[in-house]
């Protein structure tokens, strides 16, 4: 059994009329330890409620999340998030931020204990001399980095990331994205991360879930990343592997995700669309 | 603001005031006599000519407030004390009723901020209590709690609650989501959660109530103390105007001034203390 296991996921919302319209319905899908796995699909196709759902933060109307042998029925300090918009408080210093979760998983350390534990993580994501600033002195980058060291502060056992680098520029989101590649192969985190962004899932993902459009929407491919690791920004475009990856990924974003049960297209009309069970892992190799 | 616009805004001020006490000052001159046949008239009358009728000049007003200044807390029996010591009662007052009303705001804020069943459920009391004027609650709290004084603090408590509870229940209500969220994941405790992330979310909604609550309360207890006299600065103006002591009168319509804006900026200070930049 992998570390986390996924099975016919679905979540249903009530629609306009009054019938229960499922955003994505039979979502199954696995992580094994260590592993870095990248969801990607357009708006709407219910990522950010997967996400959620992992994160123990919102229900599923039908399925289950199997973490490391337990079910997942709740949020827990096993799984670190790192919100979409930062979530920092505040009134809170970088630093105290920090604390509070470090607080929150060793309520018995003392203040000495909890300071170095925060130093050490700071340190890690580059913000050594901000430690006292408060979040609206920071900008978007160092935010998110805030939010990035309080995850991986509380020592997770896996770490889900909601498209933790949309509100960033180009510029920074590489930076940051070059720092989480580092901190994720030192200690080996297992993560499950939401980006629309398909260049930030092939430098980052071993596995990339591609999702079809909702409502309806299931997982309709899994492909595996061959690109050789460890995988860096400034020569990924030059790997063999890269294009085909990445040609694949781009088409199925702009043509084959609208073909799926949900989509709009195999609603009017489309024969041909690939049954949502046959899900299709797509491997590549050289 | 550069320190420039503040000397230009300070000096304006300054005009202002010049001008507003010369209009005074000119309003209330003492009138001249008409002729010599009323003066001695007015002699034979026994009246003194030099003594103003109507409202007092400024100089009068200061030389006052001078007296009050120099000796505030003389206590010379029931309707003469100082200024000091009505002040005190009227503090006194506002601070416990103030105190009680934050004691019960806050908490149920929370509850109601925090269930919206609650917040149904509620809702048509305190909307029908609210635009309650809080000197209609006098009669029945002096007939239920028998003394003036603690009625008093009662109708200072009822006007300061509604306030701070609407403010504290809106501010619970509407803490962001993505917090609440934080401390979700991180298996944080109940009070913990209220404390440390709710509480400091909400403060400067808090606070926004608690200084709308003193402004109110210092209105009313002028009112109040008016009304149950014995002592405070609302007896204070009620008994002066008996007197027909206008000085007085004014004297303390400016002290009475003076001292809300105190207790304002004072509460203005603690909302910065916990106001945050987002």
């Amino acid at each position: 059994m992998a570390f986390l296991e996924v099975q016919g996921l679905s979540k249903v919302y009530p629609g306009k009329d009054g019938r229960p319209v499922p955003v994505f319905e039979g979502v199954d899908f696995s992580v094994e330890q260590g592993e870095f796995v990248c969801i990607v699909g357009h708006s709407g196709c219910g990522k950010t409620t997967i996400l959620n759902i992992l994160a123990g933060l919102d229900t599923a109307s039908a399925g289950v999340v199997i973490m490391d042998r337990r079910e997942v029925a709740g949020p827990s300090l096993d799984r670190g998030v790192v919100f979409q918009g930062h979530a920092l408080m505040p009134w809170l210093s970088v630093m105290k931020n920090i604390a509070f979760a470090v607080r929150s998983r060793w309520p018995e350390w003392d203040r000495i204990q909890v300071e170095l534990h925060c130093q050490k993580f700071i340190d890690t994501v580059g913000l050594t001399g901000a430690e006292h600033k408060k979040p609206a002195e920071l900008s978007g980058g160092m935010k998110q980095r805030v939010g990035i060291a309080r995850a991986f502060a509380i020592q997770p056992k896996m770490l889900l990331l909601d498209e933790p680098f949309g509100a960033l520029d180009a510029l920074t989101r590489g930076v940051i994205q070059d720092e989480l590649l580092r901190i994720c192969a030192a200690t080996r985190q297992t993560v499950f991360m939401i980006t629309h962004d398909v260049d930030e899932a092939i430098l980052l993902a071993d596995r990339i879930l591609l999702m079809s459009n909702g409502p309806r929407a299931v997982i309709a491919e899994t492909v595996r990343n061959s690109m050789s690791a460890p995988r860096a920004r400034h020569n990924m475009h030059r790997d063999p592997q890269y294009y085909p990856v990445r040609n694949h990924l781009v088409d199925f974003l702009l043509n084959r995700s609208k073909l799926y049960p949900g989509g709009e297209e195999s609603r009017a009309s489309a024969p041909d669309a690939p049954q949502r069970a046959a899900a299709n892992v797509v491997h590549f190799r050289h | 603001m550069s320190s420039r616009d503040f000397w230009r805004a300070t000096a304006l001020s300054l005009v202002f005031l010049t001008v507003l006490l010369g209009v005074w000052h000119l309003a209330t001159l003492p009138k001249q006599q008409a002729s010599a046949a009323n003066d001695e008239y007015a002699k034979l009358m026994g009246k003194d000519t030099k003594k103003t009728e109507g409202l007092p000049t400024p100089a009068q007003v200061g030389e006052t407030a001078w007296k009050h200044l120099a000796d505030p807390f003389y206590d010379r029996g029931s309707n003469d004390k100082g200024i000091g010591i009505q002040l005190a009662y009227s503090l006194a007052r506002v601070g416990l009723g103030y105190v009680l009303a934050i004691l019960f705001a806050v908490p149920l804020g929370f509850l109601i901020g925090m269930s919206p069943l609650m917040h149904r459920a509620l809702d048509p009391f305190i909307q029908v209590l609210k635009p309650i004027s809080p000197l209609a609650w006098m009669p029945l709290a002096l007939y239920t709690i028998k003394d003036s004084s603690v009625s008093g603090v009662f109708v200072i408590f009822i006007c300061s609650v509604w306030p701070m509870l609407i403010n504290t229940a809106h501010g619970v209500a509407s803490v962001r989501r993505d917090w609440l969220n934080v401390a979700r994941t991180l298996e944080v405790k109940p009070v913990r959660k209220a404390f440390q992330v709710i509480l400091p979310a909400a403060a400067p909604t808090i606070l926004t109530g608690m200084r709308i609550s003193m402004g109110i309360a210092w209105l009313v207890i002028v009112a109040a103390e008016m009304l149950v006299g014995g002592t405070g600065i609302g007896y204070f103006v009620w008994n002066e105007w008996n007197n027909l002591n206008l000085a007085n009168v004014i004297f303390a319509i400016l002290t009475i001034g003076v001292v809300g804006m105190a207790l304002d900026l004072a509460i203005g200070r603690l909302q910065k203390l916990v106001t945050y930049v987002d």
